[in-house]
């Protein structure tokens, strides 16, 4: 899966090898809060996140969990009344949140992209699409020639399937499917390292989603790069991800690879959430789970999923669980972790 | 077999008479009154599920061929199909955030239903009423009722609107989207008060939904669209393990499957456009993106027609030639 397609259209990083241990995305002890009269909602608390060279990594959780935010985060365009309380997001040797609103923006697009939630909303609706793309390149390399330039906004299209005429369009004239794709092919215009696709495929149709999804692949396989994904779907997340992070109410609760994620889910809340995957292979009997996440305001003591959590005993109320890397390799933030009864999945 | 209701070569064009445009086509069925189920109606954005809906409720009026409910036509009037219909049908939407309004409490919208309907002889009679369907979705009214709003979770308001649609003792609910706004472990909760207000109170649903799975879990029949035409039909169940139509084979293929083991298969083009859906075109819709497509695909209208043994219906000349050899 991994053969990285060297003859790269674009790119200048084609030489990067292929999933160096070195992670190129760090992110430390990042803290996101939003305010609000009755106190801030630890929207993001205290996340530890590596995104490796070349990898896909996913992040999921319900809504109100705070991926989006981490991702708005890492990218610092946390909008009012939200913040960033503390940590460091470093790419390529430098500390994001230390940088000055100049440097940030150069860093932004042309090393760390995003891909949007709800692309249709997210483009310019009275500017065509190949002066928007224009924008971006424009902005960053400011000596390339009209040729070529547009000789690049051709390329760009191609790569993400675009036929050549919706350079010339508006964003009204086009379907769901293929303003995402003016969005992918803006992400990877200046062939970034890293690329967060926010929720990226959400609004689809199952079809369109996943040309998409492949579309996704495919260029971030041909330019090497470091794909974050954030979504909800888990059948997506098996199809897309090759390492999966799931958080629960702002904390990354497991870490592992997405085989072992669906196999041998650790903590009691992955476990529930694998759980809540509805079968189109086989009937079975709703599993109806109770309980609602907390207060964000006033997050309980200890463990924060252990109001929800079947397995939760004193221990889980007096202290956090701090994350510990288990024998095969998922990091887990679970007191029980190895007591936990062996998961199953309820497929019969 | 006494039909509850009943959609008789039901179309609904929209636009104008020079240039209309086709949102359904030909659409038939019927729901027995004896025998309660959850009709699943399926397809991908623009298949006409919405339209559907609106149809049955009585918000618009179907262009051609006619809706009976309990062997009387629906009639849409300014409001609707009236006060006695609503009674009957009630309705449950997409977006548990958008259908209340933020500055009263949960009670309101039971005391609106209440008054509307002239549903209590008094307080105590509307309170015994509005405890009674709390409880059967699962909730109480210390609970809930005291709540503004916000204070719930989306599978918390979507539960409270099923409670007001049993407020009514409705005999048809249309439920349009009802868990594709609400987090995948709360949308059990949901889908288990659709199962059992069938079950246990005879009420039957028009599940509308893009979502192939739980359409699977919970729905009896199926009815699947595709570009405002049905492509297949049948039971749930066999219709999502075994499709017969080509297009209901792709969208089955792509639902993307919790196993990371178990990939998409080879990649698929969309073609760049869809055409203007013209009214009553001849030819399969499905034409011009099938890949088993063949001569007759483009020029002739493919009829749905059942495939004996099963209960089933497809709209597809491969599934015609099938019956005509066995």
């Amino acid at each position: 899966m991994n053969n990285v397609n060297q003859e790269s259209v674009m790119t200048q990083k084609a030489s990067t090898p292929p999933l160096t241990s070195e992670p190129v995305l760090k992110v430390r002890h990042l803290s996101v809060f939003y305010e609000t009269p009755r106190g801030d909602v630890r929207a993001v608390d205290d996340l530890d996140l590596d995104l490796m060279s070349g990898e896909t990594l996913g992040i999921v959780g319900e809504s109100g969990c705070g991926k989006s935010t981490a991702a708005m985060g890492i990218l610092q365009l946390v909008n009012e009344p939200g913040r960033i309380v503390s940590g460091e997001v470093w790419l390529d040797d430098s500390d994001l949140l230390a940088l000055t609103d100049d440097d940030l923006r150069k860093q932004r697009w042309s090393n760390l992209a995003l891909i949007p939630q709800g692309a249709m909303n997210s483009l310019n609706p009275t500017m065509t699409i190949g002066a928007q793309i224009k924008d971006v390149i424009r902005t960053h390399e400011t000596r390339l020639s009209k040729v070529e330039l547009s000789q690049r906004i051709d390329e760009l299209a191609a790569m993400v399937g675009l036929p050549n005429r919706v350079i010339e369009q508006y964003p009204h004239e086009l379907s769901g499917g293929m303003k995402q794709r003016v969005c992918i092919a803006m992400a990877v215009a200046l062939s970034p390292s890293v690329i967060i696709a926010d929720e990226a495929t959400s609004a689809l149709d199952v079809i369109v989603q996943r040309v998409i999804a492949q579309t996704i692949q495919q260029v971030r396989q041909k330019l090497n790069v470091a794909l974050i994904m954030i979504g909800h779907d888990m059948g997506l997340m098996a199809q897309m991800a090759t390492r999966i992070a799931v958080m629960y109410a702002g904390k990354v609760v497991e870490i592992a690879d997405t085989n072992h994620l669906f196999t041998n889910p650790h903590h009691p809340y992955t476990r529930m959430l694998i759980d809540a995957i509805p079968s189109l292979t086989t009937k079975k009997p709703l599993k109806v789970t109770g309980g609602l996440t907390h207060d964000p305001r006033n997050p309980p003591s200890g463990c924060i999923f252990r109001l929800r959590c079947p397995f939760a005993t004193d221990q889980c109320a007096q202290s956090a669980p701090s994350m510990r890397r288990l024998s095969d390799g998922a990091q887990v933030a679970c007191h029980h972790v190895d007591s936990l009864p062996k998961f199953t999945k309820e497929a019969s | 077999m006494t039909p509850l209701l009943e959609l008789r070569q039901v179309s609904k064009f929209y636009g104008t008479s020079d240039w209309p445009l086709s949102a359904l086509e030909n659409i038939s069925f019927t729901i027995d009154a004896n025998r309660p189920e959850i009709f699943t109606i399926a397809g991908e954005s623009g298949s006409g599920k919405s339209t559907l809906a609106d149809l049955i409720l009585g918000f618009s009026q179907p262009s051609e061929g006619e809706i009976y409910f309990d062997g009387e036509p629906v009639q849409v009037g300014k409001s609707g199909a009236g006060a006695e219909y609503y009674q009957n049908v009630q309705a449950i939407f997409q977006d548990p955030f958008g259908v209340y309004n933020p500055f009263y409490r949960v009670q309101h919208v039971f005391d609106l239903a209440i008054r509307n309907f002239r549903l209590s002889e008094g307080p105590e009679h509307a309170r015994q009423l509005i405890e009674e369907a709390l409880n059967v979705v699962g909730l109480t009214g210390d609970d809930v009722l005291r709540k503004y709003p916000h204070q719930l979770s989306g599978g918390q308001r979507q539960r409270i609107m099923m409670a007001r649609a049993y407020l009514m003792k409705p005999k048809l609910i249309v439920a349009d989207e009802p868990v594709s706004m609400v987090d995948a472990s709360l949308r059990a909760t949901i889908l288990d008060v659709m199962m059992r207000l069938r079950d246990e109170k005879g009420i039957s649903f028009i599940y509308i939904t893009h979502d192939l799975s739980t359409a699977f879990q919970v729905g009896d029949r199926i009815m699947m669209l595709y570009q405002g035409r049905v492509a297949e039909q049948g039971p749930a169940s066999e219709v999502i393990t075994q499709p017969k139509h080509p297009y209901v084979q792709l969208l089955v293929d792509s639902v993307p499957r919790p196993d990371p083991t178990q990939g998409w298969e080879g990649t698929i083009e969309l073609p760049s456009e869809e055409a203007d859906r013209i009214p009553h075109q001849a030819g399969c819709r499905y034409a011009n993106r099938c890949p088993m497509k063949m001569a007759q695909c483009s020029t002739i209208t493919p009829e749905l027609r059942a495939l004996p043994p099963s209960d089933r219906l497809a709209a597809c000349f491969l599934t015609h030639d099938t019956v005509a050899e066995s």
